[in-house]
């Protein structure tokens, strides 16, 4: 996020939500959108396929097709250039590459926009109004922007549209992707990335690999590594050995759960480090108990780029240990069997910090925007955003005030590209993926919550009265769905949160995970599986046959 | 001084107990006297809640003017002179306790909140003595709603509608409203429905800013006390809001999630995930062992360690019978040095035959800062591979 979650509740004129079901996966940033439309009067617009609880609470509700995103952000630009409601000042002043934007957009009048989007031309214009009419106005996205072969043209398209009407580096605007998990954001900022050490340092960069090579005493890889997708197609080809899974589950959170099935098959060294025994476990190895966030020490960091404890207030069970105690115990054995060889002269050579405190000391010494978060300031009740460049910085509530952090801000325009994978006679419905409030991720957590489970016992796959009626299906009974990867088995919710031709599907349930299903098609730059569209077809599955 | 918008206001100077106090123009005398360290005891008043004055608790005296004020609601004005502690003010309060005494339950011994309630707390403080029996009392069911967070024991509830409130102008649900006036006054939950059925999104808002023991975490029952529990202050387990909470903690389990009124994302408030899906953390399905395929020990130790105990056959996956033979495949619980010597030894003879490139690592968005980073120390330090990432895009 590029602003904080307190200035867009409290300080924003008009919220805009594209892509993101807040209330279900965010639902306190959920909770403040809806008291600052009710309570401050911020007007609400909601864009999503799906009819989200925030819909209700929006003043215009925008149901776009799924895959459309960049087309609809076009759709309103084209207007707001159109009515000369863009923010000329900001746009000389702060940006660059308006004209290559205006040439695009010029492509998307509202009725062009229309066709492409399903939403009427009337409520394009609309919501281009409120958005010129109140600013600043807050863009908040998340998954459904994302998760798309277009996904980096979305993300563009939302940056080029809050350029557009100058609302960057204010209270109350932004560009604010929710980040899903806990500690998304915290393991990207620490360099759980192929490409990048703690703090975005580029691995490309010779200068940068030179200050870990002198800090860690090794040699530094000096190619990109495989991202989680590679690495799975790579363990199939048998190019990729050994795969030290820690805390994640790919047999349910990665798309095309049988190809994922099939890698991890043919994986010669599978290690599986989590809490309890996953469906990745079952390919597994060896098999790590590692302890859960209440039973140890350290940091997350939140979607808005703050830094706070977590404290252990319990023990594991067992033999259960923190994955950083296990993760350093593996370092230390490779070391002394010779396998490893850093140079004990280094300064960060060896592995025998006493604490997540001298973790973080390390962190400090080697990530410039996290060098001022320390234990201390922590515990003191500091409050800290990175970037915190030194001990003394107060953090950086919003990004990008008065200057971008490249210089000028860059309009880069793109076209609407339609998903890789369309309804067609074989597979007539379009299947879209997400999660619900009750649940989490791959379930393995929420599924034994004793409460959870007993208010959301099972998956459930929404599809319309309409096409509920036309394949058969009754309300509560058990439907199969089938894409060209695979096929799940799960019970209706027939309800008009789905527009006809449209299926929704969570994979918060190993045995119906939507992810059977999804499409591995990339977007090209950021590598993001295309979970929220691709081909399916349905059918009722009889009373007593089981999936 | 200057709000937020940047309209500059006024000050007033009023005298509070005898003492000058400076507040700033159209806050209340309970803002007034808090601000100079004042207390005035309030119920139905919360900071984060509008004010709706029913509960006569905070009256104060007014110079000047003839009755009591609710100084939760009363603004202040220039001059006034206020005593909080006046004996009109002091009787007011104990009666108004005295009546709510009349209509409640005299269970403080068994009840969850004992030492942890608003209710109790003034009574003791203004000594009120338990009324003489008589009159009419109710008789609710306790817990009448199968909702399996919340429990709700309507006899106990003193009609503040905190809770009204706090679902509404918090959560912004509207689940809670009061049906009937007078005596037959009730607290329902929609058209007087089941929780889930009227909407409500279990965050357990509504319960946490119950002053009494009216609502209550039904998965805590028994069990979380405040003076048996620590709290331990953390953040969410999650959603990448980051909600600040304390885990409360009794005898090694967490018993109960409460909000920090000082959170900085979160204030008091959670969803559902947060406040009630703690409980994960001690189910019985966690691993307790580390597990190794029967194929990786030395089937020498395996057989001795078997029979002595140490190590032990286990029961996953869960499709396995327990009196199936061990082959190659079996997990073995075994003890962490030979499940780590296990993965180290391979991992080497691994990076000696195929080099860096045989590697890949699934680092965790479940996990901390701090392993983060050392899961990209060893990546790319121990095992010379980029080849690190996790589900950021999934
Ligand atoms: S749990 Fe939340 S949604 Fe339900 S009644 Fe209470 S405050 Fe309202
Ligand atoms: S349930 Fe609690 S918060 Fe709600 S009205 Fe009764 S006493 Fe007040
Ligand atoms: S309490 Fe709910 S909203 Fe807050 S961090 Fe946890 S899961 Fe997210
Ligand atoms: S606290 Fe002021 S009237 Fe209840």
């Amino acid at each position: 996020m590029t602003n904080s979650i307190q200035d867009i509740a409290e300080d924003s004129r008009c919220i805009f939500v594209i892509g993101s079901n807040t209330t279900e996966q965010h639902p306190v940033i959920g909770i403040k959108i809806r008291r600052a439309q009710r309570h401050r009067g911020a007007p609400l617009i909601v864009a999503d396929p799906r009819r989200i609880d925030l819909a209700e609470h929006a003043d215009l509700f925008l149901r776009h097709r799924p895959g459309t995103d960049t087309a609809l952000l076009n759709g309103l630009m084209n207007v707001i250039i159109r009515e000369g409601w863009a923010d000329q000042d900001f746009i000389d002043s702060r940006t660059e590459g308006f004209a290559d934007l205006q040439e695009v957009v010029d492509r998307y009048p509202p009725e062009v926009a229309s066709d492409i989007t399903g939403v009427s031309a009337a409520d394009i214009e609309a919501a281009a109004r409120l958005l010129a009419e109140n600013r600043p106005g807050a863009l908040i996205y998340a998954m459904g922007i994302t998760q798309h072969t277009s996904g980096v043209s979305n993300v563009m398209s939302c940056a080029n549209l809050q350029m557009l009407l100058g609302n960057m580096g204010v209270p109350g605007g932004g560009v604010n992707p929710l980040r899903g998990q806990n500690n998304v954001q915290g393991a990207c900022d620490m360099g759980g990335l192929p490409d990048v050490y703690s703090g975005y340092q580029k691995v490309a960069d010779a200068a940068v690999r030179e200050k870990f090579t002198a800090a860690w005493g090794a040699p530094m890889p000096d190619r990109a590594g495989l991202t989680v997708t590679e690495m799975l197609s790579a363990a199939e080809a048998g190019r990729v050995r050994c795969l030290y899974v820690i805390g994640e589950n790919p047999m349910v959170s990665d798309p095309d759960l049988n190809h994922v099935r099939r890698s991890l098959e043919e994986t010669e060294f599978l290690v599986v480090q989590d809490l309890f025994f996953t469906e990745t476990c079952r390919f597994a190895d060896v098999v790590f108990p590692a302890a859960a966030a209440a039973e140890k020490d350290g940091t997350f960091t939140n979607t808005e780029r703050r830094i706070q404890r977590v404290r252990r207030a319990v023990e594991p069970p067992g033999e259960a240990r923190s994955d950083a105690w296990i993760v350093t115990q593996l370092a230390e054995r490779m070391i002394a069997m010779g396998a490893a060889a850093p140079d004990a002269d280094a300064p960060y050579s060896s592995w025998d910090h006493a604490s997540a405190a001298e973790v973080m000391g390390e962190v400090n010494a080697l990530t410039p925007s996290y060098a001022g978060v320390t234990y201390p300031r922590l515990e003191a009740g500091a409050e800290l955003q990175w970037p915190v460049p030194d001990a003394e910085h107060p953090g950086t509530p919003i990004l990008h005030v008065g200057r971008f952090s490249r210089g000028l801000g860059r309009f880069a325009a793109a076209d609407h590209m339609p998903p890789d994978e369309l309804p067609d006679d074989e597979y007539p419905l379009m299947l879209t993926t997400g999660r619900v409030i009750y649940h989490w991720h791959g379930g393995g957590a929420t599924r034994r919550a004793r409460g959870l489970k007993a208010v959301y016992p099972e998956a459930l796959v929404e599809i319309h009265p309409k096409d509920a009626a036309a394949a058969a299906i009754a309300a509560d009974g058990l439907m199969r769905v089938t894409s060209r990867r695979g096929e799940i088995v799960a019970k209706a919710l027939v309800t008009d949160r789905v527009v006809p031709g449209l299926v929704f599907a969570t994979f918060h349930f190993p045995e119906s995970a939507a992810n059977f299903l999804t499409n591995p098609a990339l977007d090209p730059q950021a590598k993001i599986p295309e979970f929220k569209v691709c081909a399916v077809r349905v059918e009722p599955v009889p009373e007593g046959e089981s999936a | 001084m200057t709000t937020n918008s940047g309209v500059e206001t006024m000050n007033v100077t009023l005298t509070v107990n005898g003492r000058r106090v400076v507040a700033p123009e159209g806050s209340t005398i309970l803002e007034a006297a808090r601000s100079a360290g004042i207390r005035i005891p309030t119920l139905c008043h919360h900071p984060d809640l509008s004010n709706v004055g029913s509960c006569r608790i905070c009256v104060v005296s007014v110079d000047g003017t003839s009755g009591l004020q609710t100084a939760c609601t009363a603004p202040v004005q220039a001059g006034m002179q206020i005593d909080t502690e006046s004996e009109a003010a002091r009787a007011t309060r104990r009666f108004v306790l005295e009546m709510l005494l009349t209509d409640h339950p005299n269970e403080c011994m068994i009840c969850e909140v004992n030492g942890d309630c608003e209710l109790q707390e003034l009574v003791y403080e203004y000594e009120v003595p338990w009324p003489e029996p008589g009159g009419a009392r109710h008789a609710f069911a306790v817990d009448p709603d199968p909702n399996p967070f919340i429990v709700i024991d309507r006899n106990k509830c003193i009609l503040c509608t905190r809770c009204v409130r706090a679902c509404a102008e918090i959560q912004n649900r509207d689940v809670w409203g009061i049906a009937h006036r007078g005596f037959e006054s009730r607290l329902v939950a929609g058209a007087d429905e089941f929780l889930l059925d009227a909407r409500c999104e279990s965050c357990g808002q509504c319960v946490a800013y119950c002053p009494v023991g009216a609502l209550y975490d039904k998965m805590s029952l028994g069990r979380a006390r405040v003076n048996k529990v620590t709290r331990v202050p953390t953040t969410c387990s999650y959603c990448g809001v980051g909600c600040s909470l304390d885990l409360n903690v009794r005898d090694g389990e967490v018993v109960r999630v409460t909000g920090i009124p000082e959170a900085p994302v979160n204030g008091m408030a959670l969803c559902v995930k947060g406040r009630y899906g703690y409980d994960y953390v001690h189910h019985p399905d966690r691993l307790t062992a580390p597990l190794v395929r029967a194929a990786l020990l030395s089937a020498e130790h395996l057989d001795a360690r078997l029979a002595n105990g140490e190590w032990q056959v286990t029961a996953v996956p869960d499709d396995r019978s327990p009196d199936e033979e061990i082959t190659p495949d079996t997990f073995i619980a075994t003890d962490w040095a030979t499940a780590l010597d296990v993965v180290a030894g391979r991992f080497a003879d691994e990076k000696e035959a195929h080099g860096a490139d045989a590697f890949a690592v699934f680092a965790s968005a479940k996990c901390t800062n701090e392993e983060n980073f050392l899961f990209g120390k060893f990546a790319r330090q121990i095992l010379g591979t980029n080849s690190i990432d996790h589900c950021a895009r999934l």
